[in-house]
């Protein structure tokens, strides 16, 4: 490759990446020249600052037609044009949460760490979104894990950070070594790694009968690696002592960007290697149709081991954690059930997911902050403590129990739709889904009840600082107004992304 | 005006919402008054637009409809598929609903002057909970529906939570988990009508189950409309209740606050019984002239079932929660008719138990509220103490039992004469459960007014109804009278409605 080929890319396509990458690197070049006695808490904004440029560049891209750069390993398209943007403003309220964060022994020096790890986590899950190779895919899902097994430990002298971060990458390890297993079959047998081209060669080969059996295995595999990313059950062991141990932004930061890097991924590569693949010789049944078994038994057992053993928890962050197991049950009925609708409801979902789940964050990180303790009878009279705050929590709670109104039961709506209009309908599917979002009820109101019903231990006023208040009011507006008025974002997802008609081509 | 008034009066009461976040929550008069008044917009709406039907004017010039919610980049092709709109309409039934919600949300506020703590909150959730059961009545599409169905859970979680007695909480979550249970059923049959049939509309649903429809990606099969109306007859069976889904319903009556049960009674249950014949009947007219008589038998039973366990309740408040269940299987009986009393018995039986139970339940509170109890042993003798309360207890009674020349009497004659006409072996049957719910009610009643004097009633000084208290009972009873004597009020606005389930029918004339 010579400088001319270099420079006749359209690199203005990885803008958003590369002004997270520039702050990314900024910061931590700032970290390290930066006097001790420094407080590095302004590194945060330096870093919001960044995102939110990062969105106004990625806005102004989304007029731009599906790009592929460096020979086909990055493509911007519809696709990874809206998952992006659900990124970074995931990101970008993380960031707010991380700057308010106070554990009780302080941050001390790690505190500019904290921030610009959490950057380069978001450019591996950017990095995702637009690959159209295995290598870039995956590179990009190990930035993004590294990134995470670090924050998970970032309260050095805590004993249950430390533990977290030790499974996690332990977990992590485990799951990246399956995946990796399973994208080799897909070299081997296809010959190359770049999507496109290992489509056409699979489809080929299906086609002719030939490797079925070994497609099948590797896309066990690589379903198996990636469900660990997405914290689904049965290879969700590690997530609530993660979620639990972690400090909170971090936890919050897993539950929404890293599960949204995850399906980004799994759709990704389901959708190009898979969809179009034949399920054998005779063409009757497509491969996806003869081994979407897979993602609907994990989809079942998430929703109900999910909910089922989050009724049991005491600590709020694990209950939530059990809780995002579910929710990513719910997702993968959408993905199980391809349609013509699962591009929406994915999308929408987690839009809704990341506005619902991160206000909930916020809420939990005070509270807990506040009071040194995680047990949900914490959250005791928080009605009469703050009640604007518990009124926020209770929609919060609302949306993720799917009660009309907010965006969470459009979202599964959405779902629901896709996964019945198909045929044959996936009727055992939607009862599982709905038959855990009545258990869900019970846990959630849990929460109600303490914070409606029961006296509080103390009449303390609680403080809001600037960056949660303003995650929760971001959160709560989003929630409300595409619970109300789904549409804007409806709308939007179908004038500037179409149907994702660009995604296969 | 008109393009708005229905909006206007479903969402009426969420101004006092409003004005109630600007009243500090210590001043217990103004919040009292502010839910008091926040109710009656709806209310003289509803009697305006009630006037206004009764005065030969068609309805269909109020209807609303504004797109809402498209699905897909479908619109392109075709706006209709995939999309939900925002459309209110009234025809006679659900006018009449309207008009019953909006009388007893009014005296049920009236009634919440019995509230002791935290009015603010208390009537926020009571506001919210009427814009719900209003909005229930006039969707004309399944989606909106849920959402205004869903709109009542919520608040009536926290009512009874928040305000009941002493096993509240208990009440709440059984309460939540069962009607939970219950819309995720609807929901499940509501999205499959609208992912293979591409609306959620009545109207249209009606006309593509029954006709034929456009074929979407996958279509509704012969076997799925049975799956779906039985899935309807749970949904609804839930909220109705039939028995055997029944048990949450005898703890909230028990435990909630009073005025909440008048609403629960006399509005929340007809919900279920609005849902099966909207929907039921509504959608699925064939398949559910095939299964008439399992619904009839389920009426029958429901029927026995609950006046024989009322028979041997040793409180007041769960004899009057039996004889709800009771009630509920006359509108079933009628319903499994399939005929044109029948069905029509089944909608006064909808309406008169609403005003009936209403009444008897605001009874109980007064009563609850002086002597702290109402366990029928302690009560003997009321009327010695309470000649007003135990004059109109009885008389509340009377109507239950249905007593000619009052409204449960001809709702009780319709049906079952609707169901002699179909299935006289299960009418007769059915008809013991009358004579059991006359000397239940007689039993406790008379137990209350006239008998042994009671240990609560001797020991301490009563006042009985005081003026305030007598509006709620005053404006019911002369409801339940008018409706006896003079039924045309309810049956003329009925007529468009029952014509149409008719022709859905196949013009099987009653």
């Amino acid at each position: 490759m010579n400088l001319d080929t270099l420079l006749s890319y359209e690199w203005g396509h990885m803008a958003p990446e590369f002004i997270i990458l520039a702050v990314a690197a900024l910061l931590s070049l700032l970290d390290l020249f930066l006097p001790k006695s420094y407080n590095r808490r302004s590194l945060a904004w330096i870093a919001l600052v960044g995102i939110l440029v990062a969105v106004v560049s990625l806005i102004g891209l989304l007029d731009s037609k599906s790009v592929s750069i460096l020979h086909d390993t990055f493509r911007l398209d519809s696709f990874g044009k809206a998952f992006k943007l659900i990124l970074l403003i995931g990101a970008a309220c993380v960031i707010l949460l991380a700057e308010s964060y106070e554990p009780k022994e302080g941050l001390k020096e790690y505190r500019g760490e904290f921030y610009y790890l959490f950057l380069t986590g978001l450019l591996g899950a950017m990095v995702m979104t637009s690959s159209g190779d295995l290598i870039t895919l995956f590179v990009g899902l190990e930035l993004l894990s590294i990134s995470s097994y670090i924050l998970a430990g970032m309260r050095k002298k805590n004993p249950g950070s430390n533990e977290a971060a030790m499974k996690y990458v332990i977990n992590g390890g485990i799951s990246t070594a399956i995946t990796l297993f399973g994208m080799s079959y897909l070299y081997g047998l296809s010959g190359t790694t770049n999507l496109k081209e290992m489509s056409g060669a699979m489809s080929a080969q299906a086609a002719n009968g030939q490797f079925l059996y070994l497609y099948g295995l590797a896309f066990f595999m690589v379903l198996i690696g990636l469900s660990f990313k997405l914290a689904s059950a049965p290879f969700h062991m590690w997530a609530p002592d993660v979620y639990q141990g972690s400090p909170t932004p971090v936890t919050a930061f897993l539950s929404v960007v890293s599960k949204t890097a995850g399906f980004v991924i799994l759709l990704r590569i389901i959708l190009t290697l898979f969809l179009t693949m034949p399920g054998d010789d005779t063409q009757k049944l497509s491969f996806l149709e003869t081994h979407s078994i897979y993602i609907s038994c994990l989809a079942g057992i998430s929703i109900i081991a999910g909910n089922v053993i989050a009724l049991r928890q005491r600590n709020i962050k694990r209950m939530f954690a059990y809780s995002s197991i579910a929710h990513a049950g719910y997702i993968l009925v959408a993905i199980s059930a391809l349609g013509y609708f699962t591009f929406d409801a994915v999308w929408f979902y987690l839009l809704a997911y990341l506005l619902m789940n991160l206000g909930a964050f916020a809420v939990i990180q005070l509270i807990t902050d506040s009071s040194h303790s995680e047990d949900i009878a914490d959250f005791a009279g928080l009605y009469r403590r703050s009640p604007l705050l518990a009124a926020g929590f209770a929609v919060f709670i609302l949306s993720l129990a799917g009660i009309p109104g907010t965006a969470g039961f459009i979202g599964k709506l959405n779902i629901f739709m896709n996964a019945l209009m198909t045929d044959p309908g996936h009727f055992v599917l939607a009862s599982i889904m709905i038959a855990g979002t009545v258990i869900s009820y019970f846990y959630y109101f849990g929460i109600m009840t303490q914070m409606f019903f029961r006296p509080a231990a103390s009449t303390e006023k609680i403080k809001v600082p600037a960056g949660i208040g303003a995650v929760v009011v971001l959160a709560l507006a989003g929630t409300i107004l595409f619970g109300v008025a789904p549409n804007t974002a409806l709308d939007f997802l179908h004038n500037n992304f179409g149907s994702f008609n660009d995604f296969l081509k | 005006m008109n393009e708005i008034l229905l909006s206007v009066l479903v969402f009426s009461p969420l101004i006092g919402i409003l004005a109630l976040c600007f009243i500090s929550k210590n001043q217990e008069k103004a919040i009292k008054w502010a839910g008091i008044l926040a109710t009656v917009p709806a209310l003289a709406l509803s009697l305006f637009l009630y006037s206004y039907y009764l005065g030969g004017n068609n309805l269909s010039a109020f209807s609303e409809k504004v797109r809402w919610i498209q699905f897909g980049s479908i619109a392109n092709a075709d706006s209709k598929l995939f999309a939900v709109d925002y459309e209110l309409a009234l025809d006679g039934f659900a006018l009449l609903m309207v008009l019953l919600t909006a009388v007893l949300s009014t005296l049920s506020a009236i009634a919440s002057i019995s509230i002791k703590k935290e009015w603010k909150g208390y009537f926020m959730l009571f506001l919210l909970l009427e814009t719900g059961m209003l909005g229930v009545f006039m969707a004309q599409n399944m989606v909106l529906f849920f959402i205004f169905f869903e709109i009542t859970l919520i608040p009536a979680f926290f009512l009874i939570g928040k305000w009941g007695y002493i096993e509240k909480e208990k009440a709440a979550f059984s309460f939540l988990i069962y009607n939970g249970f219950g819309s995720a059923v609807l929901l499940i049959v509501i999205m499959v009508l609208f992912a293979r049939a591409g609306t959620s509309n009545i109207e249209a649903l009606r006309y593509i189950i029954n006709v034929g429809g456009v074929p979407l990606v996958s279509p509704i099969t012969e076997g799925m409309k049975y799956g779906l109306l039985i899935a309807l007859l749970i949904a609804f069976g839930v909220k109705l209740p039939i028995f055997p889904l029944h048990t949450w319903m005898l703890r909230v009556h028990v435990q909630a606050p009073p005025p909440i049960v008048m609403l629960h009674a006399g509005v929340l249950l007809k919900i279920g019984a609005f849902g099966l014949i909207r929907f039921g009947l509504g959608i699925f007219p064939e398949q559910f002239k095939d299964l008439s008589v399992i619904i009839a038998v389920l009426g029958v039973i429901n029927l026995l079932y609950g006046a024989f366990l009322a028979f041997i309740q040793k409180e007041f408040k769960m004899v009057l929660a039996y004889s709800s269940i009771s009630h509920m299987g006359i509108v079933l009986i009628g319903l499994g008719a399939l005929n044109e009393s029948g069905i029509q018995g089944a909608i006064f039986q909808v309406v008169s138990h609403g005003l009936i139970a209403a009444l008897l339940f605001f009874l109980v509170g007064v009563i609850y509220e002086r002597v702290q109890t109402t366990s029928l042993s302690n009560l003997g003798g009321l009327s010695k103490a309470m000649p007003l309360t135990s004059g109109f207890l009885l008389a509340g009674a009377m109507a239950s039992l249905g007593l000619p020349g009052m409204s449960g009497f001809i709702s009780e004659f319709m049906a079952f004469l609707g169901l002699f006409k179909t299935d006289p072996l299960l009418a007769g049957i059915g008809a013991l459960g009358i004579i059991i719910t006359a000397v239940y009610l007689l039993r406790a009643v008379m137990g209350i007014t006239f008998g042994k004097q009671g240990v609560s009633v001797r020991t301490k000084a009563m006042r009985d109804l005081n003026s305030v208290e007598m509006v709620p009972v005053l404006v019911l009873l002369a409801f339940i009278v008018i409706i006896g004597i003079y039924p045309s009020i309810l049956s003329n606005p009925l007529e468009d409605t029952i014509q149409l389930i008719m022709t859905g029918l196949g013009g099987q004339a009653g």
